[in-house]
């Protein structure tokens, strides 16, 4: 990863045109060619500095529904769970913890009657507890992390 | 509210928008409309919130942010909101939202996450939210990620 890279990084967490040609318009800006923001954009999602390259929806928005919910999981089971809760596409991402409850995972659904329904076939599935922890406030959402 | 033409773009494009030079119109094409229809839609779902932003979605762990603490907090609920909104303005804080308890299990309802390249980072920034909070702070604990297991983001079923 060099400095334009990281300034690719940088600069295109605050936004991306909506014109028809986006990538032409965010390398004018960034003062590279439009081939080479292709190309590089390709690479970083190849190498996984970028997990994704495109819009950001919002489940509530949508009128989805969404929460965070936590497992504690036995050590020796683990990664056999982190298989099961990973499988279920409404799992957004799931991180290990160290804490008790070791597992934590963001369920969206389309629907929001859904949730419950997905929790319980997780805890179903895994005969484990697990907790519910949908927010009842928001106070603060930057996603933006410096490169 | 969203229709299905809306759903369709959803589908398209909740993985990732197509890397090449005219990417709204690989979507009309894709799902039977025009790049212009792609594009006022787009901006329509912008503009309403049901779109947070176009653009990149770092890996943390990539970039050098190894160090992410969910940090979590048990106040007062009466001044649940207050507080949250002091810590949640905090620069170094990312999310926060009040959540329910889970007595006795889990007593914290206010959580926000800090994120370093080295775990003293983090750790400084938990101490200046206590201090922050002082006496409201009833307990408090900081859950370090040791691994992420899987990051796709918002999904809809086809």
């Amino acid at each position: 990863m060099d400095e334009i890279d990281r300034n690719i990084i940088n600069s295109l967490q605050d936004g991306f045109p909506l014109t028809p040609t986006p990538f032409a318009d965010a390398a004018k800006a960034l003062g590279i060619e439009e081939d080479d923001l292709i190309r590089r954009l390709q690479a970083l999602r190849a190498d996984n500095v970028l997990t994704r390259f495109g819009p950001l929806y919002n489940a509530e928005a949508m009128g989805g529904g969404l929460t965070l919910a936590a497992m504690a999981v036995p050590e020796d089971r683990f990664e056999k769970v982190a298989e099961i809760v990973n499988t279920f596409p409404e799992v957004a991402h799931n991180y290990a913890r160290e804490h008790a409850l070791n597992m934590w995972f963001v369920v969206a659904t389309e629907r929001p009657e859904e949730v419950a329904e997905v929790l319980e076939a997780i805890s179903a599935g895994t005969g484990l507890e697990v907790y519910d922890m949908p927010k009842q406030e928001e106070f603060s959402l930057s996603l933006r992390f410096e490169a | 509210m969203m229709d299905e033409i809306d759903r369709q773009i959803v589908l398209a494009t909740q993985e990732g928008l197509p890397l090449m030079s005219h990417p709204y119109a690989q979507i009309g094409q894709r799902i039977g409309i025009s790049e212009a229809e792609v594009i006022t839609r787009m901006t329509r779902m912008q503009d309403g919130g049901i779109i947070r932003r176009i653009g990149a979605v770092p890996n943390h762990y990539a970039l050098g942010y190894r160090f992410n603490g969910m940090t979590v907090w048990n106040v007062p609920d009466e001044k649940a909101s207050a507080l949250g909104r002091v810590v949640g303005a905090l620069g170094f804080v990312s999310h926060c939202y009040l959540r329910p308890r889970h007595l006795p299990d889990w007593p914290y309802n206010l959580f926000a996450m800090v994120h370093g390249r080295d775990r003293e980072t983090a750790l400084r920034h938990a101490g200046a939210i206590a201090e922050l909070l002082g006496s409201d702070c009833l307990g408090h604990e900081v859950l370090f990620s040791s691994r992420l297991l899987k990051k796709t983001g918002l999904r809809i079923a086809g």
